[in-house]
């Protein structure tokens, strides 16, 4: 399927370039529905593979790329069963979501996230499986799963930590700030920054030029430059699992679900 | 004029163009929530916009509890 519409995201195949949009309300929470959405696309990404040479992931929400994983779907769900089977569905759930990342970041197709806004938690890590993050200026990063009790789930250290020095990747972990688009190319996060409002042009600017070069040669650049740290990866799975059944999560979860608070965002 | 009245006078106005509210409806002690009647994540985008202005970088946690703009120059101008 070229070409999908669904209610959290929609693709497109044109002219050798797959462009992934995101347009979920309020700011892309990433739950069971995108998720769903998510698993249809790495389905179709292997079937459109042959026909394309870039992939750009990218926002339709004015608020960011994407807020994270659905923090209030996972209470209420967790909520709703005993503490074991809502362990054995946290499982369940990463373990699609690492596959629909696993799938993204071993495409054979270079890949570019194009980032605006707030790209925290879960929209973070999607936008880490991607080959270049390219930001618009207002974009930021954060990783605040700490506040939650929690660590990131999604994949999201074992690639940072593939990508970027150690001391960034424990500052942003364990410390929870955010990082501006300036910040995150200094530390070498992101290739380029740009003036807001043009991380998609410039995105699709940047996958014309990747459309000039040799196929089987950009796959063997990538496939040489750019290992998947397998074994970190399920041990994040297992790791968050385990933390998953502190008291302290429920509790940070339910202050989030709960909070008036007007700065729930902020660490 | 102090450098941090002018840090102060430069978020004032940065934080009216940016949220499109007159410039003269913003007071220093002002709560900028409920002044420019923005949520956390509008909030984040004026830390953005303010970390950009002035070349600094100002991390979250240093806003915790800050919600007026004179104590928010204050922070920018620690930073100076």
């Amino acid at each position: 399927m070229n070409r999908f519409e669904g209610k959290s995201l929609s693709w497109e195949l044109k002219d050798g370039v797959i462009e992934l949009a995101l347009h979920r309300e309020p700011c892309n929470e990433i739950g069971s529905l995108t998720l769903e959405e998510l698993e249809r696309f790495v389905a179709a990404l292997e079937r459109m593979a042959d026909g394309a040479h870039a992939l750009i992931l990218h926002s339709k929400m004015k608020a960011g790329f994407s807020a994270g994983a659905d923090l209030r779907e996972l209470y209420h769900r967790a909520q709703a069963m005993e503490r074991s089977a809502a362990a054995a569905g946290v499982r369940d759930y990463l373990e699609r979501i690492h596959r629909v990342m696993n799938s993204i970041d071993a495409s054979p197709l270079t890949t570019i996230a194009a980032v605006h806004g707030v790209t925290f938690g879960g929209g973070f890590e999607l936008a880490l499986v991607c080959d270049l993050i390219i930001a618009d200026k207002m974009a930021r990063f954060c990783f605040p799963e700490l506040r939650l009790g929690l660590i990131p789930g999604f994949g999201g250290i074992p690639r940072l930590k593939r990508d970027l020095g150690n001391a960034v990747v424990r500052d942003l972990l364990l410390t929870g700030r955010s990082l501006n688009a300036t910040k995150a190319q200094a530390v070498g996060l992101v290739s380029q920054v740009v003036a807001e409002d043009q991380a998609l042009r410039v995105a699709r600017s940047t996958a014309g030029q990747l459309g000039k070069f040799d196929r089987r040669t950009s796959v063997a650049a990538k496939q040489f430059i750019k290992p998947i740290p397998y074994e970190d990866l399920r041990r994040e799975i297992d790791l968050f699992c385990e933390l998953f059944l502190q008291p302290a999560v429920e509790e940070g979860l339910r202050r989030f679900v709960e909070s008036t608070d007007a700065q729930p965002y902020l660490p | 004029m102090t450098a941090s009245e002018q840090t102060l006078d430069q978020i004032l106005t940065l934080a009216a163009t940016h949220f499109k509210v007159p410039r003269e409806r913003l007071a220093p002690d002002d709560d900028f929530f409920k002044t420019l009647g923005i949520d956390s994540l509008q909030a984040l985008d004026l830390l953005t916009k303010l970390e950009n202005h002035f070349k600094v970088e100002l991390p979250d946690y240093e806003l915790q509890g800050v919600s007026d703009f004179r104590t928010l120059a204050d922070r920018i101008q620690s930073r100076l």
